[in-house]
């Protein structure tokens, strides 16, 4: 790609050495990391891929010394989860750790998305990148549904109730899915185990898809704040030491607001219900699940009928697969995009308005304003990215990267 | 890898032309072999989610409906669902019946949900036919909803006093679940 992508550094070690001959794993890591050309103009919205990974590897560590703790049986698993709270060595520690790392690993996939939104990341040749990323998405929200069902609170309980019970609106067969689902008749034991298994192996499952996506952007190499190519050495930097620091002080200010929320205010995202023990009988007046679900059930109350909830929810996020083919705008970066921008942050707006009904009963002028936002979040993806691209003159695109990041430190 | 399907195809076509040899048979019976085989392996690790004996043998529970008044409504737990046992009273027996003509999204008769000359009796699985909470309305004093019946919190579905769907997004009316009275005031549940 690059010429700083030569053959095989000459390493010192002759350990190193002798590895490398027979499995180039450090040449590999030079390679791609090392000296990887990298657009030499990202912003810090750029290291949110990076901190997410960080998260995902922050999440399987406190899991797996969580699971050492907790047992996964009815009768158990909420005073397990107190246990680790009150008697286990730093287990309050791990445990928020955990539970707050599942929200700030969904802030920074979120950025991460709306970065991708932003400056066109999901086309031409970015297509599949981004459709291994909208999975990994996917993954996350069963993954993170599955493990807020653990610790058996009555949100974990009525939640599990209300999103496996999303499948009987499948005609014909959803009710046996369901039953499958849960292993009996409603949500029990049976079920607690299930998730408990799969809540363990899926996040290895995200890790196997994670490297694919990153593979896929090596091979692609990253899209920019401008949108275009890299046409030479000038343009780009090597990824080490340059990325490496500028990412290493994003993650740095991330963990440190991180560690704020689990010193300072472990619950801010969670619900008290959650610390009354799951009673089967007894539905609490208000279910909310976590937020980063808010702006999906909101969708899925918005619309009057249960099959057509459910389909609009689902379609919320299927529409992310097929965006690449939906916007037709030919210029990638909505900076040089005077109309996209506009509604790029109407769509985030928009997204916000979506989560704030989501956290709301389904009662009074909530109603019209989450069909309204629903509407508006299909309008942008369907309707307006296909036309605005056809419509939309783009302004004009620097010569190169270098030009550009020159011509700005020259004013 | 080139070398072995040059072998591969000279074994089929040496002397024999284009037509099916044993090694032709062979390979298909081979793959046929290892798809069903891959498929019946499947199977039992499908199935293994499903349902387990002991779960479905909490086939039906018996319980006493002495002491229960009219206008009283008690909850009991079955297959790990609550189930809403009502004994109604004269006016909500009337206003269930005189709503049979009224547009119901799922249209019943109170006469269907309830059995011969036991029409104060209503027993309804008491989970919401949207997506399973509790809906309120057990309790003395609690929400109701607009037809007097139960109200589902979590989405706002509205059921009359016969447990039938009026309005919000449920789609169909409160399950009845299999049950029959037995001598001496007990009512069995499956």
């Amino acid at each position: 790609m690059a010429s700083t992508q030569g053959g095989p550094p000459a390493f010192n070690n002759a350990v190193v050495r002798w590895i490398d001959k027979r499995l180039p794993i450090f040449t590999f890591m030079h390679h791609e990391y090392g000296v990887f050309p990298t657009p030499r103009n990202f912003n810090y919205w750029w290291s949110f891929g990076g901190i997410a990974m960080v998260m995902l590897i922050i999440m399987i560590v406190t899991g797996i010394v969580l699971a050492m703790n907790y047992t996964p049986h009815i009768d158990f698993a909420h005073d397990s989860v107190q246990r680790i709270h009150r008697d286990v060595n730093h287990g309050w520690l791990v445990q928020y750790l955990h539970m707050n790392g599942a929200s700030f690993f969904f802030i920074a996939v979120f950025i991460h998305i709306f970065r991708g939104l932003y400056y066109g990341s999901y086309k031409n040749p970015r297509e599949l990148l981004w459709i291994l990323g909208v999975t990994i998405l996917l993954l996350m929200m069963a993954t993170a549904f599955m493990g807020y069902v653990l610790p058996w609170g009555q949100m974990s309980f009525w939640g599990a109730t209300v999103i496996t019970n999303l499948f009987s609106a499948i005609p014909v067969i959803g009710p046996d899915i369901v039953t499958f689902l849960w292993g009996g008749f409603s949500v029990d034991n049976p079920t607690l185990n299930r998730f408990f298994s799969l809540h363990f192996v899926l996040p290895f499952v995200i890790v196997g898809v994670v490297v694919l996506h990153v593979a896929a952007m090596h091979v692609a190499g990253s899209n920019n704040p401008l949108g275009i190519d890299p046409k030479g050495p000038q343009d780009t930097l090597p990824f080490s030491p340059y990325y490496v620091t500028k990412d290493g002080f994003s993650l740095l200010a991330f963990l440190t607001i991180f560690a704020i929320f689990v010193f300072f205010a472990p619950d801010f995202f969670g619900e008290p219900d959650n610390y009354i023990k799951a009673n089967p009988l007894v539905t609490p007046p208000h279910i909310v699940p976590e937020w980063y679900f808010l702006p999906f059930y909101a969708i899925l109350r918005a619309v009057p009928d249960k099959l057509g909830g459910v389909l609009a929810m689902f379609g919320a996020i299927a529409v992310l697969y097929i965006l690449p083919w939906l916007d037709t705008a030919r210029v990638r970066s909505a900076r040089f995009r005077p109309i996209y921008k506009w509604f790029f942050w109407v769509l985030v707006l928009d997204c916000f308005i979506l989560g704030y009904c989501g956290a709301n009963p389904p009662e009074g002028y909530f109603v019209p304003l989450s069909q309204v936002a629903t509407l508006y979040y299909f309008f942008h993806f369907l309707i307006l990215l296909p036309v605005l691209g056809k419509l939309e003159r783009p302004l004009p695109l620097p010569n190169s990267i270098a030009e550009s990041v020159l011509k700005k430190s020259a004013i | 890898m080139a070398t072995s399907n040059k072998t591969a195809s000279l074994g089929g076509h040496a002397g024999h032309g284009d037509a099916v040899t044993r090694r032709d048979f062979l390979y298909v019976a081979t793959a046929a072999t290892g798809a069903v085989g891959a498929a019946a392996a499947t199977w039992p690790l499908i199935n293994n989610l499903n349902p387990a004996a002991d779960t479905l043998a909490l086939a039906s529970i018996e319980l006493s409906l002495k002491g229960i008044e009219v206008g009283q409504s008690i909850t009991v737990k079955w297959r790990g669902k609550p189930v809403f046992v009502r004994r109604r009273s004269p006016e909500e027996i009337a206003k269930a019946q005189a709503d049979d003509k009224a547009a119901l999204p799922d249209p019943e008769t109170d006469a269907k949900r309830v059995k011969k000359d036991k029409a104060e009796w209503l027993v309804l699985i008491g989970v919401c036919t949207h997506l399973g909470c509790v809906p309120s309305g057990q309790q003395v004093g609690s929400e109701r909803g607009e037809f007097g019946g139960w109200f589902c919190p979590c989405h706002g579905s509205h059921y009359d006093t016969s447990g039938r769907i009026r309005k919000g997004p449920a789609p169909k009316n409160l399950e009845v679940p299999d049950y029959s009275f037995l001598d001496g005031d007990v009512l069995k549940i499956g």
